[in-house]
């Protein structure tokens, strides 16, 4: 009898985990067909690498129970304390922006479930990511670790002074709203390096600040809309 | 008799004051959506219970006093319960987007605080029905407990939390129920249950019932959750709740606007909540203003830069984050306002070690006050009028203010500032930039139409604005701009790496160097607004941008329905941030009116005997359909007018729902007296002729008055609804008086239609005022009266 239930369960987690995979593919595919009605914009030039990526991270290990059945809709899920699971198309920009390469060290200000720590995981050599809310982070600590991303570390922390002891970065990322881009995070940005920033309200993402360090250690700040918008009727 | 008139005033009392708390606590949990909802879906309560006791008179009038008692009780029962039940509704008005079951969440919502204000109106319309000979003393207790609800709740409100005065709420209602029930037939099975709902609520209602759960989303809930954070006081009053929360591990670090080449990081400080959201704080200051080095970095302090030692008045205090921009940036002298005195409290006392006794500094002076009648009736002239960020960043991004009245930011508010300020003078403005630009341009236009209204011929001339990356300041010059401000201005953004959007001559090529935008927008906007196809421009931008007026004081509404379809399917494209959602909340309020009201009030009516002769039906059912309509969008347009001259919407609910109900209840006693042939004709005439004197007058008395103290202005107030009211209340019961004559049977029907009406005409109402203004709501109001009369003109 315990065989039997045994492989009835191994059964529906294997069609579930079919079904999570198919729902994925789906996802990517939007993505894609979306990215393509914006080619020619900052929005619509995703690289293989991250939709590569985006394919291979399970966004339903990271979104709670409750939102199971929307884990792969492309929209924003609660994951409880007042916090959100971006946007598919959202993380899939934001990792674009900061134009990610094997050999990177990432900052991550704002690990929330640790989606987007996972998405630059598959990409980046490491990843160091700052939470300052301690249930999330115990939870996103176990949830990367038992998913086997050992090049992500994770820190309960306030994140306004980076993390001195790592950087500096080549890229940073930060995911939780401040009134002001802190001063110490653009210090701890390489030369060259660049930091992405969404911008809006939880659940309605406005655009995403794109701040690059030259190599001449000047700094130049984008608004990147996320979507092709004129805001003028017959300018399209 | 008297314990029967005692009971409905407190039963009275106690629906009023429920309406008003809900408006208070729903602000808290959620945001300002659900003041309409609540107005309509108390209507819906009284309308339904019309129709329920219609359908069972028969079965009701024997059993009046026990039927008294229980309904009484169910309203005492139902107004925790229903509290309770409707805060665990899983709503998220943010993820309405997203997710169409918030719909029914709201659906939900509405049709739980429905409940309540049916058994109230059960208790009112029964004593009327069953009591008839009494109807003038039961009207008169009746609408003196609206009253004295009203008054009773505001004054509750600034010595209990919202949650205590419930409590206050929940025992007139049981009150209520006792004295009538003492009588009844069910005199013993009644008082058990009255006694155990009594020892309920005295010791038994469970931890965490009474909590406001406030939504996860809102500023307050966020930063709780952050390590060590912890509340450090509370304080409550009608204006709102007042939270202080500390937050030593990750210290909050207000500096919106702050330069990227900035090496200073503000020092500790304090969050103020209000209402859950719209952070203020309070910032340590020992005396020494070298230490914040930041406040010489943010974009709100360029007005700085072009004037010397200047005389300064801050609009909107808050934690006191502007005062200390003016000082530490060379200000000689600083007014301040702040509309609450407990946030005035705070800085003044609670923490005046931690602000360093700010406001005792003798160049500072803080005033309680709202910004505009602060203004108005000031004689002082000031070198900069300041306005900073009174929003939070958040609730601005989120689009949560769409419905917000604000007079701060209209043509005559801009208007009456400039009038405040020297020869060379300036007006500053900081607002949260969202992109595509709409805060920023609508503000851009308002400075424009406020120049002209006062006479100046080059607006351009007087105008410049900076932006950073999230910020823009507008400067309104009284004055020309010189070459030297110019200059002043360029270099000022040069050196904090800040953008300038518009000054008198820009090269375009200058809009877009630090933070590079896909265009020029803002620049290209300001200069489009400047020019000869202004009105071109505001149809053919996406998004609402035209100037906010007193008599449309939106500002923050940018929903275009023409946008509506396009934006909709950009959402899943990271276009979320572009739908202006708070709107759609009242659409859905106006649509979920409509469904319940036609389900409760109309529905349960079609199976009555209809033996009125033919005709009736469709003159008497518009006449009082259009009288449904009519009464409330005047009364929705008074309330929302009312918010200039009395500093809060809770004030302006609270003040003109009683004197509504006062005066239009004594004018309906006094119908009876009529004796002329066509009295509506007359009545209604007389509705025309005050409302349209008020037109043109309000806006005259209230610039004049609003300076005075709040109790003045209240009793002010309630003496200008009076007469209005007062005709106002007559139409509904001679129509009722005719039918009595010749369609007896209809009569339950004329209720319903009018309930029905008033349900819907809440939402309506708001709708019609943000698209056309409360002008326009007030003449088809006129319009709606004058045709009703007309549909019964020979009856």
């Amino acid at each position: 009898m315990k065989v039997l239930i045994l492989g009835l369960c191994l059964i529906t987690c294997a069609a579930a985990a079919q079904d999570f995979a198919a729902l994925r593919a789906e996802l990517v595919e939007e993505v894609k067909y979306f990215a393509e009605l914006d080619r020619g914009t900052r929005a619509g030039t995703f690289s293989d690498s991250v939709i590569r990526s985006l394919s291979t991270v399970e966004r339903h290990k990271f979104v709670p129970q409750t939102e199971l059945r929307s884990a792969y809709a492309n929209r924003p899920l609660p994951i409880g304390h007042g916090q959100t699971i971006s946007q598919p198309y959202i993380v899939a920009l934001m990792t674009d922006l900061i134009a990610p390469e094997e050999s990177d060290v990432v900052l991550e200000v704002g690990t929330g479930s640790g989606y987007q720590a996972a998405i630059l995981a598959e990409l980046v050599q490491h990843v160091y990511t700052i939470e300052i809310i301690e249930p999330l982070f115990s939870t996103a600590t176990i949830r990367l670790d038992t998913l086997g991303y050992d090049n992500v570390t994770t820190r309960l922390g306030d994140g306004y002074y980076g993390w001195e002891q790592h950087a500096p970065f080549d890229a940073i990322i930060v995911t939780a709203a401040a009134s002001h881009v802190p001063p110490p995070l653009i210090r701890q940005l390489k030369t060259g390096g660049r930091m992405v920033i969404p911008v809006g309200g939880r659940f309605m993402t406005q655009q995403l600040l794109l701040i690059e360090k030259t190599e001449q250690d000047e700094i130049i700040t984008r608004q990147i809309a996320a979507v092709r918008f004129v805001p003028l009727t017959g300018e399209h | 008799m008297r314990r029967l008139l005692f009971a409905i005033l407190l039963v009275s009392a106690a629906a009023i004051g429920y309406e008003i708390l809900l408006m208070r606590v729903l602000s808290i949990v959620q945001w300002h959506h659900f003041a309409y909802m609540i107005i309509s879906l108390a209507l819906l309560g009284y309308g339904a219970s019309g129709t329920f006791i219609a359908l069972l008179r028969r079965h009701l009038e024997p059993h009046f006093t026990a039927t008294f008692a229980l309904s009484a009780l169910l309203f005492s029962i139902a107004m925790l319960l229903c509290f309770v039940l409707g805060q665990r509704v899983p709503f998220n008005a943010l993820e309405v987007v997203w997710d169409r079951r918030q719909f029914l969440y709201l659906s939900a919502i509405y049709l739980i605080f429905f409940v309540p204000f049916f058994f109230a109106a059960c208790c009112i319309g029964l004593a009327f029905t069953c009591r008839r000979t009494d109807i003038s003393r039961i009207y008169f207790a009746d609408l003196l407990g609206a009253g004295l609800g009203a008054a009773l709740v505001i004054g509750a409100l600034f010595m209990l939390l919202p949650q205590n005065a419930l409590l206050a709420l929940v025992g007139l209602a049981l009150t209520a129920s006792a004295l009538v029930g003492l009588g009844s037939t069910m005199q013993r099975p009644l008082f058990a249950v009255q006694f155990v709902w009594l020892l309920f609520v005295l010791i038994g209602i469970p931890e965490g019932w009474l909590s406001l759960r406030l939504s996860e989303f809102k500023g307050l809930n966020q930063a709780m959750q952050v390590i060590d954070a912890r509340i450090a006081h509370t304080a409550s009053s009608p204006l709102g709740v007042l939270t202080v929360v500390e937050s030593p591990t990750v210290p909050f670090r207000d500096a919106p606007g702050l330069s990227f080449g900035s090496r200073h990081v503000p020092p500790e400080q304090l969050g103020v909540f209000t209402d859950g959201d719209a952070l203020s704080v309070i910032t340590r200051y020992d005396g020494d203003l070298s230490k914040l080095g930041y406040l010489g970095d943010v974009a709100a302090a360029l007005p700085y830069g072009l004037l010397e030692s200047p005389a300064v008045l801050v609009l909107g205090a808050g934690g006191g984050s502007d005062i200390l921009l003016a000082l530490h940036n060379g200000a000689s002298r600083v007014d301040a306002v702040e509309l609450n005195p407990q946030m005035n409290g705070l800085v003044r006392d609670t923490y005046a070690e931690f602000a360093g006794h700010l406001y005792n500094e003798t160049r500072v002076a803080v005033h309680t006050g709202e910004a505009r009648g602060f203004v108005a009736r000031s004689e002082t002239h000031y070198d900069l009028i300041q306005i900073g960020l009174l929003d939070s960043f958040s609730a601005s991004g989120a689009g949560v203010q769409s419905l917000h009245e604000s007079y701060l930011y209209t043509v005559e508010g801009l208007r009456e500032y400039m009038a405040h300020l020297r020869p060379g003078g300036l007006l500053a403005i900081t607002r949260w930039i969202k992109l595509p630009p709409r805060d920023s341009l609508k503000l851009f236009a308002i400075g424009i139409e406020a120049l002209r209204a006062a006479g100046v011929e080059e607006p351009g001339q007087r105008l410049a604005m900076i932006r950073s990356w999230n910020t823009s300041t507008l400067l309104i010059k009284n004055g020309d701009l010189t070459a030297h401000d110019v200059a002043t201005i360029r270099q000022f953004a040069q050196t904090h790496w800040f953008d300038t959007a518009y000054y008198p001559g820009m090269p375009r090529e200058e809009a877009n160097r630090f933070n590079v935008l896909d265009q020029a927008y803002i620049h290209d906007g300001a200069v489009a607004l400047l020019g000869d196809d202004a009105e071109a421009f505001f149809s053919r931008y996406k998004f609402n941008i035209e100037p906010a007026t007193d008599d449309r004081p939106y500002f923050f509404h940018f929903f275009k329905w023409e946008t509506m379809r396009e934006v909709m399917a950009l959402r899943k494209r990271g276009g979320a941030g572009l739908i202006e959602w708070g709107y759609l909340v009242l659409v859905a309020t106006f649509i979920q009116a409509v469904i319940a009201g036609c389900l409760l009030i109309l529905l349960p009516l079609a199976g009555m005997r209809r033996t009125w002769p033919e005709g009736t039906g469709a003159r008497m059912g518009s006449y009082f359909f259009l009288l449904g309509l009519a009464f409330l969008f005047v009364e929705m347009a008074f309330i929302q007018k009312f918010i200039l001259f009395l500093s809060h919407p809770l004030y302006s609910v609270a003040v003109v729902l009683s004197g509504f109900l006062v005066f239009a209840g004594i004018g309906s006693a006094y119908s009876a007296r009529l004796r002329r042939r066509s009295p509506a004709i007359s009545v209604v005439g007389a509705i025309v002729i005050i409302a349209s004197i008020y037109i043109f007058a309000l806006p005259i008395v209230f610039r004049q008055f609003i300076g005075l103290a709040d109790s003045v202005k209240i009793a002010l107030s309630i003496v200008l609804i009076a007469p209005l009211a007062f005709f106002m209340g007559m139409p509904f019961p001679l129509g009722l008086k005719r039918l009595a004559d010749r369609a007896p049977d209809f009569i339950p029907w004329a209720w319903g239609i009018n309930g029905f009406a008033s349900v819907l005409s809440a939402a309506l109402a708001t709708l019609l005022a943000i698209g056309f203004g409360f002008t326009a709501v007030l003449l088809l109001a006129l319009l709606l009266y004058a045709t009703a009369a007309f549909t019964i003109r020979d009856w």
